[in-house]
């Protein structure tokens, strides 16, 4: 009974000796990875002009979808916008922008002055609708396919390497 | 008229426990819920943006006679089961869960032989 004793306590330190050194690898920061192939439910948002509801069905129209978060007074929002810009010309892909907890004005004075890549305009005033996309920080973007499964994640501004990875997924085929 | 007065005050103590009950689960709820832009906190100690709207949120679906468990799920399936302090049982966490019981039944297994042996041994 002694040798099971021991032999018990030898496998608990090695056990304990095990998960510390996998904790070591292990990525503690959150991530979204586990949204990638996912499906879109209850998409309900408000137009930015107060005239339509976008659901599914609207994104079922184009090939991919680009679903971006942004605000006016969001600094990373001016940062990324040359690059939805450059994304606005692409022929599969419609950009829808959900403007996030702003006032009208502002975002209108923004879009007039760096220009305005969406081809579907949104808001949500509140914040609430964005948690439906899991969105904890703006900007965030979803790129999402006409069934509206999660193909990628971007947190924070998009840069020139999400520019060519979006690039790459919307003219795969 | 006792009867009304009586028939009002049965009906202000009820709304007063209803919306106390309320405010338990919420409370409940904010606290296993982790404020993702926060360092180790939960949404009911954390007045951030994004703590505010999901205290926003999990009001709502309240409204909506959600239970505790269809919120965590809501909440889980939006954001993963990095946002619950207390996650669900599942392939990557059972360990978690189980080595506490199998610690207590291999310590009283332990402690029971022990307790056998000295007893022989006087």
């Amino acid at each position: 009974m002694q040798k099971i004793i021991k032999s018990i306590i030898v496998l608990l330190f090695i056990f304990v000796l095990l998960v510390f050194y996998n904790s070591l690898y292990r990525e503690t920061n959150y991530s979204t990875d586990y949204l990638v192939g996912n499906k879109l439910a209850k998409i309900n948002l408000k137009s930015f002009d107060d005239n339509k509801i976008y659901t599914s069905e609207d994104f079922k129209k184009s090939r991919y979808t680009l679903i971006n978060f942004w605000a006016s007074w969001c600094a990373p929002c001016r940062v990324e916008h040359p690059y939805l810009m450059q994304l606005s010309k692409e022929k599969n892909l419609r950009i829808l922008g959900v403007n996030f907890k702003d006032k009208k004005i502002n975002a209108s004075k923004f879009l007039n002055e760096l220009g305005n890549p969406y081809y579907y305009m949104a808001k949500d005033t509140k914040g609430k609708q964005s948690v439906n996309f899991g969105i904890f920080g703006i900007p965030e973007s979803i790129l999402i396919n006409n069934d509206t499964i999660v193909l990628k994640k971007f947190i924070g501004p998009l840069n020139e390497q999400n520019l060519n990875d979006i690039k790459k997924i919307i003219n795969s085929l | 008229m006792k009867f009304k007065i009586l028939l009002i005050i049965f009906f202000i103590n009820l709304n007063i426990n209803l919306h106390a009950n309320e405010l338990v689960e919420e409370s409940k709820i904010h606290k296993n819920l982790r404020c993702l832009v926060c360092q180790g906190q939960s949404i009911a100690d954390s007045n951030s943006d994004f703590a505010l709207t999901l205290k926003m949120v999990v009001k709502d679906l309240i409204d909506q006679g959600k239970t505790e468990k269809e919120i965590y799920s809501f909440l889980s399936d939006k954001y993963g089961d990095w946002i619950l302090y207390k996650p669900k049982i599942n392939l990557g966490n059972f360990l978690l869960w189980g080595i506490p019981y199998l610690a207590l039944i291999v310590g009283g297994v332990i402690i029971v032989f022990l307790i056998r042996k000295s007893s022989k041994k006087a």
